[in-house]
């Protein structure tokens, strides 16, 4: 199967069964995105495919060859600059042990796209599928909002 | 966690999605968002030996005003349902409905075909299909079937598809009234409804009420009948089975019944002015 | 001006932003190369006798290198026997559904659960003995060579009725305080290698050195002979303390195997083997008079322990210690049974033992003012400790530091608008709407960092290039040491927080240490750290008076600058570089432990608004308003973010979540679909305000904060909800207050009236 990660095309051979974000963890090496629950509940694993969020671990990597897939990794500049939402995370302290972060960044991105202007509410239901068991969500939504309008 | 060894499929088109769901027979599975099957398949509550993937077949997804219906393609997700501009104008029950189903991730992936073929009575845009008088237009060996929705949903998890057929089109009669509305309880957001009420004119119909989704007859006949909206959604549980689970028990759901139909009723009477 | 106190951004966060942190499953060390992959087969039974383990259809699998049994561990010491001693795998007697019976280990990832499917285990059930009420019965004994399923008692023998007998009103009311998931975002996971003689254990975990103690002596090792090393922490919560009989295998099976073993557990797997919190049945009296004075409080814990012994005996303990609350009581009777029943084990969650205190004396508080008609908030505010009364010590024995209850009340009060919350909720009363409001008032004192065993390590080195390294002995996993330690550096040494690099997580590196629970960091291991910099601020002052040839006394550390010059003689000065590489090859270091009987007492007051549908009796949180005093704050932005998940998981226990079984033992909440985790969209924005009261336990002044929002906010939201339903007689809801719970409550009350 043939994938376009984070903007290079990445080809492999891969056992029918295998999900995502195994197939993006062990074969394409990239372990920003975390598994949390298996049951496509947490939200952890959550990337991009096509530019819209979906749960790695409830996706064969097979239903997604051909497709364009961003992981965390993928956000930052060529310098490695955190872009907005990153950004927003660090300031805002979005972030304590940072298990739910790459795919509640991802899940954000994917928000901020399709709603450059959401309100705190909007914000907290397109969140409903990310669990964080740290931050209790305040300063995640705060960031959010946060990055909304830098990049408005 | 993961599932257990399958082979996969892809399905290039529709034809070809038949012909190997015809070679495979009951050990196969149809594919599309996959998210109702993965879970399943990964806690090994399904095992299926063989998987057809039909997410990409073309032409299965759009949304499309027909004379005297709007059809919508069995691979149309929830997604593009909840954004239509189609559907915020002549249909914004389906669209307010798929917007509270399960997470924006899930709305990316999961389709309207998938959830209505699953059979799974919590499922709340089956109970849409039903209040609507929709028609499900199945694909199989022998051609191409329409199937009315008060005939398609037959038990848990179990409807009228057979194993060698396909679900491809949705079709949902242009509603002759403003009148909807669409009560979800839930404990959190993100979870699957306590109990639904769909509204659509004098069409009511019911989620988690029984092993299917249901129409509440006797609240539509009070309704004929020109009784008061009280009156008629204090009949809103008669003819339900209502099933106990961790979340709630028979009589609660019955008096979740009542409430949310009256609720129901009243925010339609309100649309419609 | 003092870094200390600042809003400094964490210094963490860029890598865990951008590449994503390294936890266990992430680890591609050369190490682990070749490591095979441990899959546990798990009891489906909560009580059954093992008749016949086959491997023989797994081990035909492809891929399959071993399948493990308790039998194959002849080679350790055996510490079964005693009631409620936790096996490392089951022998002959499964106690809880997902008890560990057997290892398989494989090739590769995929192949360990095929493989495990095939483990075929004969189970003759046993009767299940689920809930205290069972357990206590003694029909059936988990442990038949033992008398009881009683396996922990304390406090009073028994009770004295003439506690109560003067009392003009006596309320009693048996409630409950459920048991819950802790639920951190990554489950359990370890990895282990064995090489000259020697383990080296990756655990995620919130102790290496714990992990090191118990691994060594259930393997029996030398302490010596083990390492661990903790990469990044996806969450702990107190559920990840110490080393878990499945790590401790995966390190057995490592030297049975002669080859690396690594091993992630599945979230099935951990809603069913990582310890539970909470499980206490708590039976409360409270008796005194109509002017709102409290005479006497009785506090009856049955602590439902799970299948086996881990905190199940010990946190009753804190909970009797802590039982009187904020409140100067005259009189508190306290005892405890701990009881074993065929559940997951109970052990640590965010709190242990205090949450369930406050939780118990709060419910008790509000029963008492229901009772004589007086306003909660008044009631709490004529029993208070007073300000003038520290150090106090409570009639179960905790001497308070420091504390001003009244004040954090009151501070709370203003900052929520109680007088307008009533007002209003008097008004949707009046005009009957169905989404009622409640107002939920919690007022608490916790205790952080103290007794015997408390105490944390740090070594601080300045390098000769000016950067600084501490290793810490603490093990932060999300609560911002890396930044909070650089802080305290630079403050004390005027090196800036850029140049210091804060590790942790190595035995080998730091051979003692404590580790992060309990709310202790910054109290001990911060104070560790603080200390250290001082000592070699002491060491930097001898080296820059030989440096620049005057005396210690009247050199002077200029910190805006990080250098050192002598009193009153203009010049460049000497720097930090300059006298690291003076001190020579041993370097400029120090290493440090500070140790402590002192505990600190943080504290605060809640008010939590809440909205319930009368119809449904659907509850929401719509606004959460916290003082939580933990003494002078390092750093506002990481005590806030505490204080912000603390509250968070305390409202989830209140309204949504608990850990269920089916009366044959079946958990109906191994997976995060059933298990009712709060989500953002259940939360509001909170609103928080400051207090600081200093402690003298520390230099520092500080106390700890990691729990505090969750020890006040679960009464304060409880209470919110059985508020919206005052006027309709309701007294007391359990948690968590479901839909079909609060309108059960309802339901009866209307029938009632």
């Amino acid at each position: 199967m043939t994938i376009t990660v984070n903007g290079e095309k990445t080809s492999h051979e891969v056992e029918d069964r295998t999900l995502l974000v195994h197939h993006l963890r062990d074969v394409v090496g990239l372990t920003a995105t975390n598994i949390g629950c298996d049951t496509s509940t947490c939200g952890s694993c959550t990337v991009l495919v096509n530019g819209e969020s979906v749960k790695s671990c409830t996706v064969l990597a097979a239903q997604v060859d051909g497709d364009e897939v961003e992981t965390l990794e993928g956000l930052a500049g060529d310098g490695g600059e955190m872009d907005a939402v990153q950004n927003a995370f660090q300031q805002k302290h979005a972030l304590q042990c940072g298990f739910c972060t790459p795919g509640m960044v991802m899940a954000a991105t994917s928000l901020l796209r399709e709603n450059p202007d959401p309100t705190e509410e909007q914000v907290r239901m397109a969140l409903k599928g990310n669990l964080c068991r740290c931050t209790g969500y305040h300063n995640i939504v705060q960031a959010i909002l946060s990055a909304a309008e830098g990049i408005r | 966690m993961i599932p257990a060894r399958f082979v996969y499929r892809r399905a290039g088109t529709a034809e070809e999605a038949l012909s190997l769901l015809a070679e495979h027979g009951d050990d196969a599975k149809v594919i599309a968002g996959g998210h109702s099957l993965l879970p399943l398949m990964k806690l090994r509550l399904s095992v299926p030996e063989f998987l057809v993937d039909i997410g990409r077949v073309p032409d299965l997804s759009y949304i499309r005003g027909e004379d005297d219906h709007i059809a919508i393609g069995a691979l149309t997700r929830y997604h593009d349902l909840e954004h239509s501009d189609l559907l915020a104008e002549e249909l914004p029950l389906l669209a307010n409905a798929s917007g509270k189903v399960g997470d924006p991730q899930v709305r990316h992936r999961g389709t309207i075909g998938g959830s209505i073929a699953h059979g799974d009575s919590a499922s709340d845009v089956p109970a849409v299909v039903l209040a609507l008088d929709g028609v499900l237009v199945v694909s199989g060996p022998s051609g191409v079937r329409e199937i009315p929705s008060g005939e398609f949903f037959r038990g848990p998890f179990e409807t009228a598809l057979e194993p060698d057929e396909l679900l491809t089109e949705i079709r949902l009669p242009r509603p002759a009234s403003p009148a909807w509305s669409f009560q979800k309880l839930t404990s959190r957001a993100i979870d699957w409804a306590i109990v639904a009420v769909v509204v659509q004119g004098e069409s009511v119909a019911l989620v988690n009420m029984g092993s299917t989704p249901l129409r509440a007859t006797a609240v539509e006949r009070a309704l004929a009948d020109g009784a008061a909206i009280p009156d008629a959604a204090a009949q809103a549980a008669e003819g339900t089975s209502p099933f106990a689970d961790r979340n709630a028990g028979p009589d609660y759901r019955r008096h979740l019944a009542r409430v949310l139909t009256r609720r129901a009723l009243e925010e339609a009477a309100t649309r419609a002015g | 001006m003092s870094i200390l106190g600042t809003r400094v951004v964490r210094t963490e966060d860029p890598r865990l932003l951008t590449a994503g942190a390294i936890y266990l499953e992430d680890l591609r060390l050369p190490e682990l190369q070749g490591a095979a992959y441990a899959t546990f087969v798990r009891s489906p039974m909560a009580h059954a006798r093992i008749t016949e383990i086959d491997v023989s259809a797994a081990l035909a699998e492809p891929g399959v290198v071993a399948v493990l049994t308790a039998r194959d561990l002849d080679d350790i010491p055996d510490q079964s026997g005693a009631a409620g001693a936790e096996p490392l795998l089951a022998v002959d007697v499964v106690r809880f559904a997902g008890e560990p019976v057997a290892i398989v280990l494989t090739e590769e990832s995929y192949q360990g659960e095929d493989a495990a499917e095939l483990v075929s285990v004969d189970y003759e059930e046993l009767p299940a003995v689920i809930g205290v009420q069972q357990g206590l019965s003694d029909e059936t004994l988990l442990f038949p060579g033992s008398d009881s399923n009683v396996v922990g008692k304390g406090g009073a023998e028994s009770f004295d009725d003439a506690a109560f007998a003067g009392c003009e009103v006596v309320v009693e009311r048996t409630i409950v305080n459920q048991r819950v998931a802790a639920a951190p975002l990554e489950v359990r996971a370890a990895a282990a290698r064995w090489a000259e003689d020697r383990l080296t254990l990756w655990v995620s975990t919130q102790n290496v050195h714990g992990v090191r103690d118990q691994t060594a002596g259930r393997l029996g090792l030398d302490p010596g002979a083990v390492r661990v090393v903790a990469p990044d922490v996806g969450g702990g919560f107190g559920a990840k303390i110490g080393a878990d009989r499945e790590t401790i295998v995966v390190g057995w099976a490592a030297r049975r195997l002669g080859r690396p073993v690594r091993w992630v557990e599945t979230r099935n797997e951990n809603l069913m083997g990582m310890s539970h919190g909470r499980a206490q049945r708590h039976t409360v009296t409270i008796g005194g008079s109509r002017d709102g004075r409290v005479a006497a409080y009785r506090l009856d814990i049955v602590q439902d322990c799970g299948a086996y012994i881990r905190l199940g005996t010990m946190l009753p303990n804190l909970t009797m210690l802590m039982a009187g609350g904020v409140y100067d009581l005259p009189r508190i009777e306290t005892a405890y049974r701990a009881v074993l029943t065929n559940t997951t084990p109970i052990g640590a969650y965010r709190g242990a033992g205090r949450p369930e205190a406050t939780a118990a004396i709060e419910r008790a508080m509000d029963l008492f003012a229901a009772e004589i008609g007086m306003d909660p908030t008044e009631v709490r505010r004529v029993n208070f400790v007073a300000p003038d009364k520290f150090p106090f010590t409570t009639k179960t024995g905790a001497t308070y530091d420091t504390g001003e209850y009244a004040k954090a009340l009151d501070t709370v009060l203003e900052a929520a608008g109680y007088e307008e919350l009533r007002a209003e909720q008097r008004r949707r009363r009046e005009r009957g709407d169905p989404l009622q409001l409640g107002i939920g008032v919690s007022t608490y004192v916790e205790i952080t960092g103290g007794g015997p065993e408390a105490g944390e390590t740090a070594r601080l080195s300045v390098h000769d290039d000016g950067t600084v390294t501490v290793w810490t002995g603490s093990s932060p996993h999300g609560q911002g040491h890396a930044t909070a330690w650089a802080m305290l550096v630079q403050d004390e040494l005027g090196i800036p927080m850029d140049r210091v690099t804060v590790r942790h997580g190595d035995t080998d590196v730091l051979k003692e240490g404590v580790g992060t629970f309990g709310s202790r960091s910054l109290q001990l291991g911060g104070t560790a750290v603080h200390n250290a910099a001082v000592e070699v601020k002491e060491r930097a002052r001898e080296l820059a008076a030989d440096e620049m040839e005057a005396d210690p006394a009247d050199l002077v550390l200029d910190v805006e600058s990080g250098t050192w010059t002598v009193r009153g003689v203009p010049g460049q000065g000497v720097s930090w570089a300059r006298l690291a590489e003076r001190a020579g090859p041993d370097g400029l270091s120090a290493d440090t432990k500070f140790a402590t009987n002192q505990a600190t007492f943080p504290f605060g007051a809640h008010v939590a608004v809440v909205e319930v549908d009368l119809e449904t009796g659907r509850p929401r949180l719509v606004r959460h308003v916290t003082v939580d005093d933990a003494g002078p704050v390092l750093n506002p932005i990481l005590a806030e973010g505490q204080r912000h998940g603390g509250i968070a998981q305390g409202a989830a226990q209140a309204l949504y979540e608990e850990v269920a079984y089916d009366e044959y033992g079946n958990p109906v909440t191994a997976t995060l679909m059933d298990y009712t985790f709060i989500t953002a969209a259940e939360l509001p924005s909170f609103e928080l305000v400051a207090m600081e009261t200093p402690t003298s336990a520390n230099p520092l002044g500080v106390k700890g904060i990691g729990e505090a929002g969750t020890i006040g906010s679960t009464p304060a939201v409880q209470s919110a909800v059985v508020d919206a339903l005052a006027h309709l007689g309701i007294r007391h809801i359990d948690m968590p207050a479901t839909p079909e719970r609060v309108w059960t409550a309802i339901n009866e009350a209307r029938t009632a009236q």
